[in-house]
């Protein structure tokens, strides 16, 4: 599996925001994009994911099988919200998620147990702290299996041991063949990892 | 998809759902309006049906900007959105509005037959009107979906949405109140209205989870 963009551009409210992002990602590579606010950063993983047009250029998924014909039905995307009701419990929230979603993976609890909130599975998702939340939705990541992670600002408001733990998540998605695309301010404990810089004059 | 209308009838049941919202308005409507017509029992019977539909024509609408908007605030609707591929996004607005409707609008069908007992309707005048809105209701959500979709990336787009939908839901509480009339007074035909409101629902279940599939997936941003 290959995600490929070609002299990628993307616009919001008409206005274009960035435009020639060329990158090429095989099975178990990750890239990380940086660059200061505004840059695009949010705006790039929107329009990798399909929630925004492709203003320029070309974004293509190949080898996806008939599983994964397009980006959007291959990819998780982790935003700045979480995705979760604050009425349900975690566990409902994910839950739903999975069932949602399809390709299971783990189960709701095994997933929260990788994350490190065992044990808070019956609590309504609204008394976790943002960090607890935060980790409730990368949970969200692994109800479902899919080859390509989209991830802004994963680790927004974890801790130190939290961070490592989602490193070595995403380590181990990337072993098993995945793709990684994040856009972060922190440096994420990935290993190794492709860097695109936007909003600099390359 | 089952799973998506278990979620939302859930929502709607735990606090900060508005199940309760629609019916306490809906009894606020019905409530007033023999204090402001008059205690005349004859006239308050001939219009109770044409105030029992408009009545929850109104408490419909009044739900109807958060069926999507809740959804778009905590960036569930994203990965909606993205689930086109697996579960087709006309479907998945099809479940969200029959969860919405399950959950905020069949408690207005079953608060009518009592409200009708206000308005000095005949049994079968009441059991005619609950039949029509139990029949005629969907389309109201299924049209407001289409409404609440174009209005989902606006701040207070339940205004615009109660004023979007309003003149497409004329048919429906047309055909709704000329039916549940037409069970009542004699020479009024019962049911060619009622079979053309059915057809109107099964009409619009079609089209307005269409229109609202395609709104919400070119007003991302």
């Amino acid at each position: 599996m290959r995600l490929i963009a070609e002299n990628l551009g993307g616009e919001r409210g008409g206005e274009m925001i960035f435009s020639g992002i060329n990158f090429a990602l095989e099975k178990g590579q990750a890239l990380i994009v940086t660059g200061p606010n505004g840059a695009g950063k949010s705006t790039l993983l929107r329009v990798v994911a399909g929630l925004l047009p492709v203003a320029a250029g070309r974004l293509l998924l190949e080898g996806g099988g008939e599983d994964f014909p397009s980006v959007a039905s291959a990819c998780h995307y982790l935003g700045h919200q979480n995705a979760m009701k604050t009425a349900l419990s975690v566990a409902e929230n994910l839950r739903f998620w999975r069932d949602f979603l399809g390709a299971d993976f783990l189960s709701a609890e095994e997933a929260l147990e990788t994350v490190g909130l065992d044990g808070v599975g019956h609590l309504p998702f609204g008394y976790l702290s943002t960090g607890q939340r935060r980790r409730a939705a990368i949970a969200k990541l692994l109800v479902s299996r899919r080859p390509l992670w989209l991830l802004d600002e994963p680790t927004a408001g974890l801790d130190k041991a939290s961070e490592e733990r989602f490193g070595g998540v995403m380590r181990k998605h990337l072993e098993v063949g995945g793709i990684v695309v994040a856009a972060t301010h922190l440096p994420l404990e990935l290993g190794e990892a492709k860097e695109l810089r936007m909003g600099e004059a390359a | 998809m089952w799973s998506l209308f278990l979620r939302d009838i859930r929502l709607s049941i735990r606090a900060g759902g508005g199940a309760l919202t629609g019916v306490i308005f809906f009894l606020a409507v019905i409530a007033t309006i023999p204090f402001g017509v008059g205690p005349d029992l004859n006239l308050l019977a001939r219009i109770g049906p044409a105030i029992l539909w408009i009545g929850a024509l109104l408490a419909c609408l009044l739900g109807l900007d958060r069926l999507f908007q809740a959804d778009r605030e905590d960036g569930s609707l994203d990965l909606l959105v993205l689930g086109d591929d697996r579960q087709m996004l006309a479907l998945t607005v099809l479940t969200k509005c029959l969860a919405h409707w399950a959950g905020s609008v069949l408690p207005l069908v079953i608060a009518a037959p009592l409200l009708g007992l206000f308005m000095n309707m005949e049994p079968i005048g009441i059991g005619a009107t609950a039949l029509t809105l139990l029949v005629g209701t969907p389309a109201i959500t299924f049209i407001g979906a289409a409404g609440a979709a174009v209005a989902v990336a606006l701040p207070r787009g339940g205004l615009l949405i109660s004023v979007l939908v309003l003149p497409l839901t004329i048919p429906v509480l047309i055909f709704g109140v000329s039916a549940s009339y037409g069970a009542v007074a004699n020479p009024d035909p019962f049911l060619q209205p009622f079979l053309i409101l059915a057809a109107l629902t099964l009409f619009l279940a079609v089209l307005g989870p269409v229109a609202a599939a395609l709104a919400l997936r070119h007003g991302a941003d």
